[in-house]
This record gives C-alpha cells, structure tokens and sequence, in this order.
C-alpha cells in the first residue's frame, strides 16, 4: 500500500511538472507579448528595452530554467497587467471555482441518487430507458456546447436568466445547470450499476424473506451497500468536475481561476496564464491523487497493479 | 395423521427472457404435514430451490410466471396473492434458510439490526422487547455471548456462526413452516453435523414443519420424515423415508442410494449416473430420465409415464405400470 502511494505521489509530481513544462513553451511559441502591451508605433529601442526588462531576450532554455527555479519556490512572477503577485491573483480567484463546482456537485448528487436508484429498481422500464438515454446524452454533451445551449434557451429566448456574470445568486443558476448536467448524468449511471449490482446479492433477498417492504428494502439496506462504490466513483471524478468548472467559467464569465486564464490568455499575461494552469494542473492531480488511494483502500486487488 | 401445512398441486412454473421460454417446473405435487420435516433432493438443476422460492413468492419478478397450478399454505392459497399479502406471510408464516450463509446476511448492519426486521415488520415490541427476543433465540441456535454477537457485523462471524444467525432470523417469529435450501452445503464437515443436529432440535419441538431442500441422501435418511425426489423438474418418486430407502421404486432414485458413500466403500470407484440432468428447454416427449436410465423401454422414449401410487408411495416410472409386472 504505501509504495503504491508513493509511486502515485511521484506520477502526480511529474504529471504537474510534465504540464507546466508543456503550457510555457506553446505560450512562448505562440507569440511574443511585447507587441500587446507596448503602443502600435513603439521604437525598436522601446521593444527592446521592454523585452530586456521582461527577460524575453534571452534565449528559451535559460527562460525555462529561471521560471522552474521560481515556480519551485511558488514564485510565478507578476502579472504583466496588473503587476500583482500571479499565484496570488490566481488564489484570489479560487473561492469563485470551487463555489460553481461545489453548487454543482451538490446538484448533481441530488438529482442522481434518486434517479439511479429508481432506474435501477426499475431496470428495463421505460422510465429506466429514458434515464439511462439522458445519461448518455448528457455525456455526450460537451459542457461548453450545453452552456450556449442554456444560454440560447434561458438568456437569448426565455430571457429569464443572465446569460453571464457575476454578484447574485440568480447569476450562478445557468453554470451550476451547466456544470451539473454533465456530472448528473454520470452519478446517475453510477449509482444505477452500484444498485443493480447490490439488488441482486443474497442479502437483498434475505431482507425480503423476511417481510421488509419496498421501501426500506431500497433505501436502508440496499442503498447503504452501493454507498461505497458512489462515493468511490465520484470522488475519482472530481477531477472531471474541476475541468468542466473551469470552462463553463468561460462560457459564462465567471470570474473564477478559469475565467482568469482565459483572459490572461488573451493579453499573453504569461506569468498569470502559468501560475493558473499550475493551480488547476495541482488540484486536479492532489484530487486523482486521493481517489486513487481511496480507491486502492476499498478495493484491495488494484493495488497489486 | 396431522393436516396440511403446504400443500402444492400441480405447480408449473416459467421463466420468460423476452421470446425463450422454459419451464423448470412441470406439474410438481406434493404436500407437507404439519410437524413434519419433508426432504426434496435431487441434482443439481432439477429446480429444487425454483420450488422453495415459489412457496415464499420470492420468484424473480416480471420475467416468472406460475401458469397453472396452486399453492395452498395452511389452506390459503398462495400464488394469486398481491405483493402486500405475501409481505405479511414472508419471515412471519414461513421462513427461510439460505444456502450461503457468507453471503445471506447484510454486510453493513449489525447481526442485531438484521434480527429486527421480521419483528419489526411482523411484531409490535418495543426496542427492549425485540432485544430480549433475539437474544433469546440466539441463545436457542447456540450462539455463545448473544449480547455482544447482537452489535458484531457479518465479517466478524464464522460461516457455522452466521448460518445459526440464519436460523435464529427464521425462527424469531415463529413461523408454521420452515424452508431450508441446502442449509449446510457451503460449510465444512464438521459444521454441518452441527447445523444439522441444531435443525433437528429445533423441528423436534412444536408443530414446526420444515421443508428441507438438500442433494445429499444421507442428510434426508438422518433428517427427514418424507422425502420426494425431484428429477428434471418433476416429482419422479415420493414416499415415506424408511420406505423409500427400503424399497426405492424410480430407478433415478436407487441410483442415487447407490451413490451413497456408504454404499461405495468396498468398490474402486464412486458410483455415479451416467450423464447430466436435462435442461428444461431440452426436455422431449417420453420420460425424462430415459436417456440415462438403465432400465429404459421402447415405450419410455414414446410416452410420459404417469405417477403411480401404492399406500402413498408414487413412482413416476412405467416399471410400476401393472403390464411390466413390478420389478423390485
Ligand atoms: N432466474 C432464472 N431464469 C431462468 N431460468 C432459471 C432461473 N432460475 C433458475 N432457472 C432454471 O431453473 C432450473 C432449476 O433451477 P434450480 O435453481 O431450482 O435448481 P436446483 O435444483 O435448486 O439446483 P441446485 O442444486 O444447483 O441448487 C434450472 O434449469 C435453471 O436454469
Ligand atoms: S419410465 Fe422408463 S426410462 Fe423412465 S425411469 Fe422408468 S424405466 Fe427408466
Ligand atoms: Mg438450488
């Protein structure tokens, strides 16, 4: 157990490094910021004043050692907009993240016990067929894709909802649905397969021989059994959560670490763009992280792998 | 003697997977008394444990169906009952002992709160009442410090410990009848003698009937007061269980006896039926035993024998038809 913690201690540390790496040279590669944040007419001396200044002269490599030898220590340098902290203004920005994320999965998990467990009692049903059909469509739907959905539907049609921002309640509605729809979908399955699986044990059938009604049946001895594997499931898919907060941020402008990456994107804010991959990149591995042991400490076999 | 405690009358039971159909289950009769331990064997597959499931109306739902026949328990019967009616016969009227004691009980509640639920379904207690009745009961089935047994979880018992939990759940409300499927079949040797003789104790007393589903003769000839031999789906041979052994009538039945250990130590080799039980959906005109048995007829692969009876003893064979002559 504890090698496999530790060897997935040190893949988490690689996976983070291995992105990092990757997210600086495409920003470099893909242009240099210099021409966004100096006038049209600037001189030659200007651009290379700022570019001297910004250290973007010398060559990649030395950039590259400087920025890990910084990023190790937390150090991602100052927002070339703002000229705040980057970690910080990143950080700053997470409390909005995890508050989408956070609504959504609360949404999710509400709406998708009950239906899988329903669809399961009621496997091969109609009502089953339609669930198990939404599930499928709602994971084939890019979270994205389903924003300007909602957006067209609520906002451009209905116009009974802000199509983005911030500051009210009312203002989430639209990106927790997003957010939600996708996660939904996959509880849902989960929790289906983690009855069927439990309904069909001998002790489902002891429960009944001795006269326990429908009801408790299900929700007492039958769900508290599939309770392991939808916790398990779904904290493996956090992760998956986090990715989708992050773009339904930008479908919706909200203004969480997502939302500050795009826009840090757009003005090349190369040490913002860093610092917040980096966050996201962190999370998303100490979550995949914590499922796996978890994972591993339910399920005694994959350990052995 | 006593009446009926269970009485089935041509039973038929079918499995529906969307256009396959089979019947496991063809015209089976048979009856237990009350007081009496009435053992059904048979191989494998011969649908011993379909039966016992449509006793306690625990078939599979939506995909079984009972076409015909009837169940009549303490003179009700029971395959016309709606969900709600079998619920208050379930762990109350009749109960049940599984096979797979590992498997049977609940692995995340306590053994005390599995105990509860027939009483809290069929009993109005208190939680003190409910707690003296099941330690009580669990004293009964042998079970060393009840009252700490009672907050333990599955995995903390042994297999023979939690078959007498099992059995304690069976017993807690007193039920008329009994049904046990191969109660000790999952457990070791010694352990099953001592299920067993636990069974025994607890069929001695009162009016208990139990109905003891089992593909081992030796615990019927220890166990039971009637045996009925299930071959393939149908009742091949029924009788009194001295008599029975006595003088085996269905050469399905005499095959099985021979079988027996006991018969077998002085020959090199176990004896055993030539070939297997046939599927129900396999199962052609004529007897259903004639294409392993030895004493097989022209007239046996044409036509069905019926059950014959004498005093009570049947034999679904056509040896007992009076133009063979008997062979005994
Ligand atoms: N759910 C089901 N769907 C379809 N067929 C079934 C189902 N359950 C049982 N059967 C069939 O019914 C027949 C009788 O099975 P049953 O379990 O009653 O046998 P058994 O005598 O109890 O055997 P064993 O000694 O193995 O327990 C078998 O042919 C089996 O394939
Ligand atoms: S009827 Fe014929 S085949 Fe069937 S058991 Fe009797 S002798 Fe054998
Ligand atoms: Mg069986």
């Amino acid at each position: 157990m504890l090698d496999f913690i530790v060897k997935r201690f040190f893949q988490g540390i690689l996976v983070v490094f291995l992105v990092l790496t990757a997210v600086f040279f495409l920003m470099r590669l893909s242009g240099d910021p210099t021409t966004l944040f100096l006038p049209q007419d600037a001189s030659r001396e200007q651009i290379e004043a700022f570019q001297h200044q910004m250290g973007l002269d010398r060559p990649l490599y030395v950039q590259y050692g400087e920025f890990m030898g910084n990023a190790v220590q937390g150090d991602f340098g100052e927002s070339l907009r703002t000229q705040q902290d980057a970690l910080q203004s990143v950080l700053d920005r997470l409390p909005a993240t995890f508050q989408l994320a956070a609504a959504a999965l609360i949404l999710a998990l509400v709406i998708a016990i009950p239906l899988g467990v329903l669809s399961a009692y009621y496997r091969n049903s109609i009502f089953d067929r339609v669930a198990v059909g939404l599930t499928v469509i709602g994971q084939a739907i890019p979270t994205f894709w389903m924003g300007l959905l909602l957006i067209f539907l609520f906002a451009a049609q209905l116009k009974i909802l802000p199509s983005g921002g911030a500051g009210t309640p009312i203002h989430m509605i639209l990106p927790m649905l997003t957010l939600a729809f996708y996660s939904t979908a996959r509880f849902t399955r989960f929790t289906r397969s983690a009855m069927l699986d439990v309904l069909q044990q001998d002790f489902i059938r002891t429960a009944k021989a001795s006269g326990t009604p429908t009801f408790p049946l299900i929700m007492k001895y039958a769900l508290k059994n599939s309770l392991i594997p939808i916790i398990t499931l779904v904290a493996l898919d956090l992760g998956e959560l986090l990715g989708g907060a992050v773009i339904t941020e930008i479908v919706f402008s909200w203004p969480g670490v997502g939302r500050l990456i795009e826009q840090a994107l757009m003005t090349r804010d190369f040490p913002v763009v860093l610092a917040g991959v980096f966050i996201i990149a962190l999370i998303y591995t100490v979550i995949n992280f914590l499922a796996d042991v978890i994972y591993a400490y339910v399920n005694p076999q994959i350990r052995v792998k | 003697m006593a009446e009926s405690i269970l009485e089935i009358k041509d039973l038929k039971i079918q499995f529906q997977n969307g256009k396959h159909i089979v019947q496991p289950i063809r015209e089976v009769s048979f009856q237990i008394k009350a007081g009496q331990t009435v053992g059904i064997v048979g191989e494998s597959g011969s649908g011993k444990s379909v039966t016992s499931l449509a006793v306690m109306g625990l078939l599979p739902d939506r995909i079984s169906s009972i076409p015909s026949g009837e169940i009549l328990f303490d003179g009700k019967e029971l395959t016309k009952l709606k969900e709600k009616e079998w619920r208050k016969i379930r762990g109350n009227e009749i109960s049940m002992i599984f096979q797979e004691p590992m498997t049977s009980l609940n692995p995340v509640f306590t053994i005390g709160q599995q105990l509860s639920e027939p009483l809290k379904r069929h009993r109005q207690l208190s939680n003190k009442e409910q707690k003296a009745a099941i330690i009580k009961v669990l004293k009964q089935v042998g079970i060393p410090r009840p009252e700490q047994i009672i907050h333990e979880y599955p995995h903390q018992l042994s297999g023979g410990m939690r078959q007498r939990v099992m059995i304690s759940m069976a017993l807690l409300c007193e039920p008329k009848l009994m049904i046990a499927d191969e109660p000790t079949t999952a457990l070791d040797v010694t352990i099953q003698a001592q299920i067993l003789s636990l069974l025994k104790k607890i069929t001695s007393k009162k009016d208990r009937s139990l109905m003891l589903i089992t593909h081992d003769l030796g615990v019927v000839a220890e166990m039971c007061d009637w045996v009925v031999v299930m071959y393939a789906g149908e009742i091949v041979e029924s009788a009194e269980v001295n008599e029975l052994f006595d003088r085996p009538l269905h050469p399905y039945t005499r095959g099985l006896i021979q079988s027996l250990p006991s018969n077998n130590e002085r020959k090199s080799k176990l004896y055993a039926i030539q070939g297997q039980v046939p599927k129900p959906e396999q199962v052609k005109q004529g007897c259903i035993f004639a294409n392993r048995c030895p004493l097989a007829m022209e007239k046996c692969f044409q036509e069905s024998p019926p059950a014959f009876q004498e005093d009570g003893h049947l034999s679904k064979c056509w040896l007992q038809s009076s133009d063979e002559g008997v062979v005994r």
